[in-house]
């Protein structure tokens, strides 16, 4: 069983302020860290390899130093991690994006692939379905629980907005996955020692085969036009008084809104 | 095609440094350099006092013309339309006036509603009713309306931000090569280009994003549900209703069965008017069976943060937040939650917030509305006792 896990380093998005003066981002000493989503993909894939054997592999696109949790999830387990890197994938959409790590994917190998939901600085949840899309594989999102796995195919649970869903699915295929499939483990001491020394191979657009054109900001459909700070919340009003009193002041507010 | 620094005028002030959202710009000996980290974003360009940051990102236009028309996808869940698709009528309606194109309405799988649209403003219906349509076949959906976009050529094309519309969407725009931007909360039409301004929160909600796709059609979005308005409804409206010839689904996936948990809110968190949040505060699954009663006196349905779904309160489908759902109610009551902003990203955006805390100092106060400073087991009681009464004064 050949997994692959697709992971993201990302901002730690809730340390990230517009300035309302200057309208300009404060971004001191917001740290980097593993979107919190990929953890439990990670989890996922060796609860699978304990089960059925096999390899895990993680990849990532990113600069440099997004070595850093390559490095953390091979102190969780994962059996080895390939850095997707190239100055061609700087400005990529999730177009670009899936286009890329689809084409490491086909060069890796797979039976099946596993990403978080979503990535929690640009919230999208598209680049795991626009995978599924480049390779010609079926997927199924928000697994919530893996209920039977085999080689050759396997049965989910997924979390819709009104019901859960169980959908059997043929390998090779691809699952986004929601935190409540699993609780990730901590990194072990000999896999701290293992990640330290592991040697992190670094792929171009020349190795995993990419259409130049395809990649980074020339093969992203969509460009940022502009950034600019949320409008502020109108006014906030604590209510003074007895329980009894807060409580009406309350309802008759709601009921000047037309909220209840 | 790249943002460049022009050396001769900077002078190494470091505007461009806090400006930008990646962290991709550093001061070497006294000038800024961009590295790889950079999004292309353009934050920096208006933040050098100098002009010294050159835009080169301006990309060639090509766009076939023959694009014309704005698409709703209309989701339909058990046989009914989903909320979102009449709201994406209501501003597909204002967009297609805009371009001076005509309104149409995708839906796939059995409902007797498919007349409704037409009503809510679309001119054309295209209406696949197949018995495999009923549940959300990702390649069976993408599939279809890929056949589909490639026969009739929209320019744009909008869906709900919701499980089924995150879910296949992406396998359209990937398989068109179209831009798809999630989760928009604004849509305008930019005059001049006919393109579609795509605004959407980013980082969280901390930052808002205007986005576009000068270069591919149909321009595709996602767009949350309770965020746009419903149009006019005219019952006398009349369209057209164009049915169409079903796929074949692929062998390699197969719904097996719906499980509707009992526990299962009845009304979606994404869909609710309003929500009753309840956190560490409410100290028990007892504690929820009160906000259950509040929020169906309320009509709506109930929420929790992250703390009371680890605690095992509740199930997670109900955690609102970073790594839960993210709502737009009319109004959230948020009780016994101290507002983590990992839970605030997941709410700021409803439109009258209710915070009930007994710690003054819960940061859950900076973004409430109205604010108790009070025991939550003292207050929802009464506030349900008065909304039984229906004492207001």
């Amino acid at each position: 069983m050949k997994i692959i896990v697709c992971i993201k380093q990302v901002p730690d998005v809730t340390e990230v302020r517009i300035d309302p003066q200057t309208n300009t981002l404060i971004r001191e000493g917001v740290p980097s860290i593993m979107n919190p989503y990929d953890y439990h993909a990670i989890e996922a894939a060796l609860q699978i390899k304990e089960f059925l054997g096999g390899k895990v592999t993680a990849i990532t696109m990113g600069p440099p130093q997004a070595e850093e949790i390559l490095k953390e999830a091979i102190s969780m387990g994962v059996d080895e991690a390939v850095l997707l890197t190239d100055k061609r994938f700087a400005g990529a959409d999730t177009w670009a994006t899936a286009y890329t790590l689809s084409k490491a994917a086909e060069k890796l190998g797979f039976d099946l692939i596993i990403c978080g939901k979503q990535a929690i600085d640009g919230d999208t949840a598209q680049v795991g379905p626009e995978m599924a899309e480049f390779l010609d594989i079926p997927h199924v999102c928000y697994v919530r629980k893996i209920e039977k796995i085999t080689k050759e195919d396997m049965i989910v649970e997924r979390l819709m907005d009104d019901c859960y869903e169980k959908v059997w699915l043929k390998l090779p295929a691809l699952i986004t996955v929601v935190k409540e499939l699993n609780t990730p483990r901590p990194p072990s001491i000999r896999g701290r020692m293992i990640a330290k020394k592991a040697e992190i191979p670094k792929w171009g657009l020349e190795e995993i085969g990419a259409e130049e054109d395809k990649v980074g900001l020339k093969g992203s459909p969509t460009m940022v036009k502009n950034i600019f700070a949320p409008p502020p919340r109108g006014e906030r009003r604590i209510l003074e008084g007895t329980p009894e009193e807060q409580v009406t002041t309350l309802l008759r507010e709601l009921r000047r809104l037309g909220c209840i | 095609m790249y943002i460049k620094i022009n050396i001769e005028k900077c002078n190494g002030c470091g505007s461009c440094v806090n400006a930008c959202p990646f962290g991709a710009i550093l001061i070497e000996d006294n000038k800024a350099r961009i590295n790889e980290a950079c999004n292309l974003c353009g934050a920096c360009i208006e933040s050098c006092p100098e002009e010294a940051i050159i835009d080169e990102r301006v990309k060639e236009k090509k766009i076939s013309e023959e694009y014309k028309g704005v698409w709703i996808f209309a989701e339909q869940r058990d046989g009914k339309i989903a909320s979102v698709a009449y709201e994406l009528l209501g501003i597909g309606r204002r967009l297609a006036d805009t371009l001076n194109v005509e309104l149409s309405a995708v839906v796939f799988g059995k409902t007797d509603e498919v007349e409704e649209l037409i009503k809510w403003g679309a001119d054309k219906v295209y209406y696949v009713s197949a018995s495999e349509y009923s549940y959300l076949d990702d390649k069976l959906y993408s599939k279809t309306l890929v056949q589909l976009i490639k026969t009739y050529k929209p320019e744009i094309l909008l869906a709900g931000a919701t499980a089924i519309g995150r879910s296949f969407i992406p396998r359209v725009a990937a398989s068109l090569r179209a831009g798809l931007t999630a989760d928009c909360t604004g849509l305008e039409i930019e005059k001049e280009t006919r393109n579609l301004l795509q605004i959407r929160p980013a980082f969280g909600g901390n930052i808002m994003a205007t986005v576009v796709s000068p270069n591919s059609r149909p321009q595709i979005a996602t767009v949350r549900p309770r965020v746009m308005k419903r149009g006019e409804y005219d019952p006398k409206r009349k369209g057209e209703i164009i049915n169409i010839e079903p796929l074949r689904p692929s062998d390699k996936v197969r719904i097996l069965e719906r499980v509707e948990d009992i526990s299962f809110c009845k009304v979606s968190l994404q869909d609710a008017k309003v929500i009753v949040s309840g956190g560490r505060g409410v100290g028990g699954p007892e504690g929820f069976k009160m906000l259950w009663e509040l929020a169906n006196l309320l009509g709506g349905t109930v929420g929790a943060s992250r703390a009371a779904v680890d605690e095992g309160w509740i199930p997670y489908a109900y955690q609102v937040g970073q790594t839960g759902k993210t709502v737009c109610p009319k109004l959230y009551i948020a009780c016994g939650i101290s507002g983590a902003v990992q839970h605030l990203v997941g709410m700021q955006s409803s439109d009258i917030i209710v915070a009930i805390n007994k710690d003054p100092n819960a940061p859950i106060f900076n973004v409430a509305t109205y604010g108790i400073v009070g025991d939550l087991r003292e207050i929802i009681p009464l506030l349900i006792k008065k909304i039984r009464e229906g004492v207001i004064e």
